[in-house]
């Protein structure tokens, strides 16, 4: 049983792809024509408020099948940071 | 750099708030007239935004019980209910409280914050997980905070994410906490309970449901809204306010779990806060027994909620709910929210004007509180208050579409 499972496809799409769907989730929240790097800040170039942060998170939950703890989403700066969180709570889904 | 450099962007908002005339959310009340009037900026103002939902405020029981306590047990407790601040009065409506609400036992707290903040932050640890409707209070944010349990939101009153949730949480270790209201504070909607029962029984969660809003007003005996929907034998832990229908301040949980009352010696906004005043406990118990004993303040809140619903709706305005306790007008924006509450105030009515980020889906409202102490005269007062203010905003958006 534990082989099967363990021989199950990886689940975790590569870094670039993640950081190009996240992103995209992302701009929905953020005012049209912004720049969407791993280096961008979510509150002060993107403008997104901690209510924004929350229901973007929701969305990333959905589309995913995850769901980010709230504790962790006041840690986010960046969106490489949000591309991390998705992917280590896709990696601890397995 | 400043201490208070942090709050830049608060500032910058409060400032524009106060720019655009009284400042909405330090409202200074200079004399009361009753329940539902008072006097604000020299002028006699209908109160539509107090949570005094059966008007007991000036019940004359109320005021006597709390006079008389006072005389007899003097201005305070000056100490936590765990050191010398436990007094008769505070066990006496600790066993009314769970007698009235059919558990095995009641715990009371000084606030309502510190209700949810100690009944959370007592029932869940490091190693559990809470599953959060997410248009929770406040108290409930900042409770499941001191938890430190893994915090999960769900999409608002959606019993199908819920359970995807749980699904997706098993919670090895510990326990699944789910946490919702029965009627939201902001919008005025009620919670789908009989469904979110279903889905926490599936997967052996607990249910705590917080009645702040609801208890007084909601069910055929006034318990809340768990009453109302026949689903109180599947809560584990009902949380509530002395703050709104009971006229008081303070705050309760009630459960029927036999080890319930080691959250005693467990909670720390429990332990290491002052217990309420002896005048405080003396009318809160006055009034619980006002709820018992006249179930037609129940009544005439729900007539004046519906025809106050009726003759906003007729106006113009929409509503965010059906006719409940509590009426939020939906406004487009912050800046039409903001003129509204000060029209209103100039002309005599004091509702609650609430903003993003204080709002679901950051939504811009006016509030409004209905009280079982509303006369028909008031009511129709504020109606014809409403209906002016509606033939002005539809005037500034014609001139702003003509534009």
């Amino acid at each position: 049983m534990g082989k099967v499972a363990m021989q199950r496809p990886m689940t975790t799409p590569d870094p670039d792809r993640l950081l190009a769907e996240v992103g995209e989730l992302v701009a929905r929240f953020a005012p049209p024509g912004a720049r969407l790097e791993r280096s961008t800040e979510l509150t002060s170039d993107l403008s997104i408020d901690s209510v924004a942060a929350m229901d973007l998170v929701m969305e990333i939950e959905d589309r995913y099948g995850i769901d980010v703890p709230v504790n962790e989403i006041a840690d986010l700066v960046t969106l490489g940071d949000l591309v991390d969180l998705v992917a280590r709570q896709l990696e601890a889904r397995g | 750099m400043d201490i208070f450099d942090k709050y830049e962007g608060l500032a910058a908002r409060r400032a524009q708030l106060l720019g655009a005339g009284t400042d909405p959310f330090h409202l200074e009340i200079e004399e009361l007239h009753g329940p539902c009037e008072a006097t604000i900026a020299g002028r006699r103002t209908i109160l539509l935004g107090t949570n005094n939902y059966l008007g007991l405020t000036f019940d004359p029981a109320c005021i006597e019980a709390g006079v008389e306590a006072l005389r007899r047990c003097g201005t305070g407790t000056t100490g936590s209910r765990i050191a010398n601040g436990t007094y008769v009065g505070h066990r006496a409506l600790e066993a009314e409280l769970a007698a009235f609400m059919g558990r095995r036992a009641a715990i009371v707290f000084t606030t309502g914050y510190q209700a949810n903040l100690a009944t959370i932050a007592g029932l869940a640890g490091a190693k559990d997980t809470i599953f959060v409707d997410s248009d929770w209070h406040a108290s409930i944010f900042d409770g499941c905070r001191l938890s430190g349990a893994t915090v999960v939101r769900f999409r608002h009153n959606d019993p199908d994410d819920l359970d995807r949730r749980l699904e997706r949480n098993p919670t090895p270790g510990g326990v699944r906490l789910v946490i919702v209201e029965g009627l939201y504070s902001m919008l005025g909607d009620v919670a789908r309970l009989e469904e979110i029962v279903a889905v926490k029984k599936r997967y052996g969660a607990f249910l705590l449901l917080d009645e702040a809003h609801s208890m007084g007003v909601f069910g055929a005996r006034g318990r809340g809204v768990a009453e109302a929907q026949g689903v109180e034998a599947e809560v584990d832990f009902v949380v509530g306010t002395f703050s709104k229908s009971l006229g008081g301040v303070g705050g309760f949980a009630v459960s029927d779990h036999p080890r319930f009352e080691l959250l005693r010696v467990a909670a720390r906004p429990y332990m290491f806060t002052a217990s309420s005043g002896p005048a405080t406990i003396a009318s809160v118990r006055a009034a619980l027994a006002q709820i018992v004993a006249r179930p037609e303040l129940r009544e005439r809140i729900w007539a004046n909620a519906r025809r106050l619903h009726a003759g906003l709706a007729r106006a113009g305005f929409s509503l965010a709910a059906p006719p409940g306790p509590i009426l939020s007008i939906r406004l487009p924006d912050e800046q039409t929210a903001l003129l509204a509450w000060n029209r209103l105030l100039e002309a005599g009515v004091y509702v609650n004007l609430a903003l993003p980020p204080g709002t679901p889906g950051g939504v811009c409202l006016l509030r409004c509180s209905v009280s079982a102490a509303h006369t028909d005269e008031q009511i129709e007062t504020v109606l014809q208050r409403f209906a002016a203010l509606s033939a002005e905003l539809s005037r500034l958006e014609r001139a702003v579409a003509a534009e």
